[in-house]
């Protein structure tokens, strides 16, 4: 199949190089950086917005998470061998998504105004912060426009990714990509799609990291933790100049006093 | 048996004069960072009042510490790991930076820089939050003394406990000093909250610490905590706390807050205990009987068969010394007369304190009663309900029996030493009637009231002889602009924002600069252009700044290649060739 340059670069070298730089830049942050591998929450500042914006972002983000998954990785014979015909998948797979769509959105909404309102928190944002919040404002947006605009209002079953975008997802991990099945994609999934790769690749850097140390081990380790003093790497010798005061010896016996 | 040291403190309310200098200097050594402005390890409160963070023992509303379920076992009052996870986006019992107060500076420079005018200039209060002015309305201490209470003091949780009667009495007034630390709890809630896995209690001496590396900004420790000892750094996003000190620890020192009381009122020691019976003890049914439940988690380090077990346990021999020879221990078990702060949160406290008989005492005095005579004294404490019940509230989950014995035993130790000053035997019947003897009482009194610093504080040393890692520390001091930091700068701006970049441990930090700035061919420059530190000036040449400039422009002229004005040869250090390189020029400048 012949596909042009263009193709080969954008569906391609793009995805890779974004998987490389996610997984090398993450694991070096790591190494690197352990203590700048937080949230950085916000929540002291302002509470009330918060609490409105952030699980309805974080929640429907999950939901998001995992009809990506769906829509991606399981592929369209296994769904249909389950009896899950195109109709019914289409159907769940699109209000569904949308509902979390919706979440998501009013959550970033809340959460940028929030972010834009609240004077310390403002003061707090740091320039990789907005440069996060464009491109995850900008795959979400677009993410949600190809959703409205290719499943909703075109009407009838919608446009089916689930024979392009998604055999050329999985050819990736195969490590024999086909390019050519991206070829007739609509825009709108094509401008998400390079979009959500320019974030993965960001990601490392910014504070979207915490997401990989969300506390999963919590619920299976008893409640209170002990730690040896030589495991935490804590203890050192004193210093020289820091040995405490002390009665010298006494010199002889005739200062002694009985 | 599972015997464990905890370092433990105990503080002498009635020695606490209330002037903060342990807050201040525990600040200046550990919180005077940005991101920490209103992190105080060690706060002082006026008690009635309402504490730091405000009303932060009512735990109905912060949900701090544990309860015990209808089937008798521990659940964390906000909520067990389900409901921990399902709220890690937004903690809903998190105090937003208003229940403690939003932090400020002045405009000091504005004292200084105003142009000459009609008014005199004043520094405003700016907030270090949003930078702009602000009025203050609330800190750390703010009704210090008393001070404002008619407005608040109402809303002091313990006193919301207390019987009807209480708030209308309130005219006839009392109030002591309530010095707070960590607790650094046998059964830490903060510990059981931290999703990451980041706190842990040390095993060596159950210091409670929070490891900088792995928190990953939850803020569960903060509700977890019920003495709210745990803070959230706003700038690096990490929970901080109180870590006791322990680098001094390690080497024998006391912590700084107990290093600098004035009162003297500070105890330091260790107290073995029982780790098996930890659990259990948290669970006790009833919450007035959680201080004996803890008492008998205590073991006693004269007993030979606890000492056979601390050293099956691996504890070293002088530990165990220690432990013997323990003020804390003395305090605790031989005289009891120190009691935990709050035992109804469930999580074991170990800063204890002898409450105070001093509002019993002022009350008599006022009175036009003799307030050291031991009869009038014992009535006294029986009498006045209110600084009673006041003080169970806090020391004993309202039980006044143990507040009373304690406050009789001081009594009995106040008007018996009156007897001895005045040359007199020591009354015996009232040590009696306390239930010790008067050897044990003046025993006591020479604790509490004479004590010298080798005994105040016994502090056996750590055991580097077995650690690993002799240089890099990862704890919870090595954060951005900290103690234990140093490759940031000032502004400490990592790659990732102003928190982010891994630490250089101080001791290299410091070796590089000196050794740079020795053997640098310019003066040390100062940061703020027109302005020398001069405790930060090694004397090494003339820095810009260091004096006013010039500007007659006749006297002798700088940069004339010859002796600069104001740096004759001698000064000290052989330094004066320095001085040649860059005679009153631009800092750092080449010429
Ligand atoms: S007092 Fe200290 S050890 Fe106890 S729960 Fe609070 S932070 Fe943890
Ligand atoms: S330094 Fe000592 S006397 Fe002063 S407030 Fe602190 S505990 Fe009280």
């Amino acid at each position: 199949m012949d596909v042009n340059p263009a193709g080969i670069v954008l569906w391609v070298v793009v995805p890779y190089v974004t998987f490389a730089v996610l997984v090398v830049g993450s694991v070096w942050r790591y190494r690197y950086d352990k203590f700048g591998w937080t949230t950085r929450s916000s929540e002291l500042y302002e509470k009330r917005l918060l609490r409105l914006g952030s699980p309805l972002f974080h929640y429907g983000l999950l939901l998001v998470i995992l009809g990506h998954l769906m829509g991606l990785v399981v592929p369209k014979e296994w769904t249909e061998a389950v009896g899950l015909s195109e109709g019914a998948y289409h159907f769940v797979a699109t209000w569904l998504g949308s509902v979390a769509a919706l979440a998501v959105v009013a959550g970033l909404l809340i959460l940028v105004y929030r972010r834009r309102s609240t004077g310390p928190v403002f003061l707090a944002t740091t320039r990789t912060d907005k440069l996060m919040y464009v491109l995850l404002g900008g795959s979400i947006l677009t993410g949600a426009w190809a959703t409205v605009h290719t499943q909703i209002l075109a009407g009838g079953h919608g446009y089916d990714y689930r024979q392009t975008i998604s055999p050329w997802f999985r050819s990736l991990w195969y490590l024999q990509p086909e390019p050519a099945l991206m070829a007739g994609v609509p825009a709108a999934f094509q401008a998400h799609l390079l979009v959500a790769m320019l974030l993965f690749a960001v990601w490392p850097f910014t504070r979207l990291v915490h997401a990989f140390s969300a506390p999963v081990q919590y619920p299976f380790r008893p409640y209170v933790v002990y730690r040896s003093r030589e495991a935490s790497g804590a203890a050192r010798a004193p210093r020289a100049g820091w040995d405490p005061t002390t009665t010298p010896p006494t010199t002889g016996p005739s200062r002694r006093r009985p | 048996m599972k015997v464990m040291a905890q370092m433990t403190m105990v503080m002498n309310l009635d020695k606490c004069i209330g002037c903060h200098t342990c807050s201040v200097t525990c600040k200046q050594a550990w919180t005077n960072r940005t991101g920490t402005e209103y992190v105080w390890f060690n706060n002082v409160e006026t008690r009635p009042g309402l504490g730091y963070p405000r009303t932060y023992e009512d735990q109905e509303r912060w949900q701090g510490g544990w309860v015990r379920t209808r089937r008798g076992r521990l659940k964390l009052r906000a909520g067990g790991r389900a409901k921990k996870l399902a709220t890690i986006f937004h903690n809903p019992r998190l105090p937003s930076i208003h229940d403690y107060y939003e932090p400020w500076t002045y405009e000091y420079d504005m004292l200084l820089s105003a142009p000459q005018g009609e008014h005199t200039p004043v520094a405003r209060p700016k907030s270090l939050l949003t930078g702009d002015d602000m009025s203050i309305r609330w800190s750390a201490n703010w009704d210090d003394d008393l001070g404002g209470s008619t407005a608040t003091m109402q809303d002091d949780p313990v006193l919301k406990h207390m019987s009807e009667h209480v708030a209308e009495e309130l005219e006839q007034t009392f109030m002591f000093y309530l010095p707070r630390i960590c607790e650094h709890c046998l059964n830490p809630s903060c510990v059981a909250s931290c999703p990451s896995g980041a706190m842990y209690k040390r095993v060596e001496d159950g210091i409670v610490l929070v490891d900088q590396d792995q928190c990953r900004g939850w803020r569960m420790c903060v509700t977890g905590c019920p003495y709210k000892k745990v803070y959230f750094n706003h700038k690096t996003g990490k929970a901080e706390k109180c870590t006791l000190c322990y680098p001094r620890l390690e080497v024998g020192l006391p912590t700084v807050c107990s290093e600098t009381c004035v009162g003297r009122l500070r105890y330091l020691g260790l107290v073995l205990y029982d780790a098996d019976k930890v659990g259990t003890a948290a669970a006790t049914e009833d919450t007035r009987d959680l201080l004996a439940a803890q008492r008998s988690v205590f073991l006693d380090p004269h007993d030979p068969e606890v000492v056979t077990a601390a050293r099956s346990e691996g504890i070293p021999d002088d530990w165990i010394d220690a432990a013997q020879r323990s003020p804390v221990w003395r305090l605790i078990h031989d005289y009891e007369v120190a009691l935990p702060l709050h035992p109804e949160y469930r999580t074991l406290p170990m800063v204890w304190y002898v409450p105070p008989l001093s509002p019993v005492v002022d009350v008599v005095a006022s009175s036009g009663n003799d307030g050291e005579d031991g009869r009038t004294l014992f009535a006294a404490i029986s009498q006045l309900r209110i600084p009673l019940e006041y003080l169970a509230g806090l020391f004993s989950a309202g039980d006044t029996a143990p507040v009373e014995r304690v406050l009789r035993r001081l009594a009995a130790m106040r008007s018996g030493m009156r007897e001895v000053n005045l040359g007199r035997e020591f009354p015996e019947e009232h040590a009696a009637a306390v239930g010790m003897t008067g050897a044990q009482i003046q025993e006591m009194y020479r604790l509490l009231a004479i004590a010298k610093y080798s005994e105040r504080y016994v502090i056996p040393t750590a055991h580097t002889e077995i650690a690993h890692d002799l240089d890099e520390m990862a704890c919870s001091l090595d954060v951005d602009g900290g103690p234990g930091m140093g490759g940031q700068g000032t502004d400490g701006a990592g790659p990732f924002g102003s928190s982010s970049g891994r630490p250089t441990p101080v001791a290299v930090e410091n070796f590089h600069a000196l050794a740079a700035r020795q053997t640098a061919d310019s003066p040390y420059g100062p940061s703020t252009p027109g302005r020398v530190n001069l405790l930060n000036w090694d004397g090494n040449g003339r820095p810009a700044g260091l004096f006013p400039p010039d500007d007659a422009g006749g006297s002798p002229s700088p940069g004339g290649g010859g002796e600069p004005p104001g740096a004759p040869g001698s000064l000290p250090g052989g330094r004066q060739d320095a001085t040649h390189d860059d005679p009153g020029g631009s800092p750092g400048g080449a010429r």
